[in-house]
Parts: C-alpha cells; structure tokens; sequence
C-alpha cells in the first residue's frame, strides 16, 4: 500500500514578504525531495510567482486574507498547492504574453514561468471561493 | 542580496550598472524611478547592465518592459547589456528575447546607438 505523502503547509498573510518566504521555503523542500539545484531554483521561481499572483490578484494585498502554500512529497514528483482568498480565475483567461499583441503588455508572464518551469499547472476553484493553483514536479529518472 | 543600481554616463549614453534581484518588492519599483528620473534629465540613451542580476521575476520583466516603452515614447532607445543564463532563459521563455537589443560587450552596447 503506497504511504501517504509527506506534507508541509504554510499560512501566511497577504505581504509582500510572504512571497520571498514562500519562495524560500519552496527551495528548501525542493532540495528535502531530491531535486538538484536547477530545479530547486525552477521549482522556488514557480512558487514565487503563484504566491506574488495570489498576493496581488487573488488577495488583493489585503493582509487580513491568507495564502496557504502546501507542498506534498510524492514518491513521483512534489506537488505544490497555492490557495488564495479571492474571487478565482480560470488559466484560459489569462493572454500569452508571447502573442504578438501582448508581448510589450503587463500580463501573464507569471503563469507563462510556472508552465515552462512545472510539468503540470492548473487552477481549480477552492471550497472556500478562491483560486487554488496546483503545480507538479516530476522526478527525472 | 538587495537591488542597488548605480549610473554613469558615456558620452550621451546612460549605463546603469544593477546588482542583485528585480522583483516585486525589490528592485521593481527602484528601476522604474531610476529611468524615469534619467528621461526627465534628458538621457535617452540607457543601456543597463543586467551582469549583477541574480534573479528576476515576472514583475521585473515587465518593469524592463514597462522601460523600453517609456523609452521609446520619448524617443530614445533602451539596450540590455551582459545577461546571466538565467536572465536570458527568462527572456527567451517570454519571447522578450526578440524584443530588445541585446550586447555581451559594453563597447558594442554604447555603439549601437542611432545618431
């Protein structure tokens, strides 16, 4: 019987300082899981960039909403959950920055880095409301 | 370690040397005032020096961005010089690597200018 992955969860507040924090935190469990350090700063830039989304989108900078962040070790790959307090928002939304229309524009390069730098990147709606972002890194073996 | 960035000029062109991370929070919102406040002096011609540049973050893509346009709408021209791999993999991804002047050598960036 496979066991259960191991788990590690934040909460923070919506500052500007959780993101780095998240960052670093992401780096590390990288690094607990095996990854080497190409990945470890892949895996820390996705992080970064999901919780700086779901601190500038999805809480809108309010400090009273909170940003959970769980990273989950599986045997296969590590799986990162970004939970934030918002209103959601779906991944086909977002433009391609490298379209030739948006690439001088201000948006979805975040989303862009998460999909280059992950194997797997969806968002699903969280049972509380907001937007819950959930990243995979697959093991190379 | 921090954003800092520092200035000087060549001839009428502007390098501005920067270390550390372009970030929201660090380095964005520096290096936004830092090419407005050279435009209001008339420098038009700005070459930064990305080679101190460790990490950069989508907001910091987008303040380069954000820079080559306030740039070109007051008729000057922004250039990158020395990019790290890592800088130019994030330039690449975003297909900003199409988008601007790109130099590995400070005396080829100062002389790419239009006269």
């Amino acid at each position: 019987m496979p066991s259960k992955p191991q788990r590690i969860e934040l909460t923070m507040e919506t500052l500007i300082e959780s993101i780095a924090l998240a960052e670093e935190v992401g780096v590390r469990v990288a690094a607990v899981a095996g990854f080497g350090e190409d990945d470890q700063y892949k895996i820390g830039l996705a992080v970064h960039e999901g919780v700086m989304n779901a601190f500038q989108y999805g809480n809108k900078q309010r400090r009273e909403r909170k940003i959970h962040v769980v990273f989950e070790l599986h045997v296969e790959k590590l799986v990162i959950h970004v939970v934030d307090q918002g209103a959601g928002f779906r991944l086909e939304d977002i433009p391609d920055p490298r379209d030739d229309e948006n690439v001088l524009g201000d948006s979805g390069r975040g989303v862009l880095l998460m999909k280059a730098f992950m194997d797997e990147v969806d968002v699903l709606s969280s049972s509380a409301g907001g937007a819950e972002l959930v990243m995979a890194k697959r093991h190379k073996h | 370690m921090s954003f800092r960035a520092t200035s000087r000029d060549i001839g009428d062109v502007t390098v501005i040397d920067m270390e550390g991370r372009i970030t929201l929070g660090e380095g964005s919102a520096l290096l936004r005032d830092l090419i407005k406040e050279k435009l209001s002096k008339g420098r038009k011609k700005i070459v930064m020096n990305l080679a101190g540049i460790n990490y950069i973050d989508s907001t910091g893509l987008g303040e380069l961005v954000s820079g080559y346009r306030l740039v070109k709408s007051e008729g000057g021209e922004l250039k990158l010089l020395n990019l790290t791999k890592k800088v130019t993999d994030l330039l690449q991804i975003t297909k900003l690597y199409t988008v601007f002047d790109i130099h590995s050598q400070e005396s080829q960036a100062v002389g790419s200018f239009s006269h």
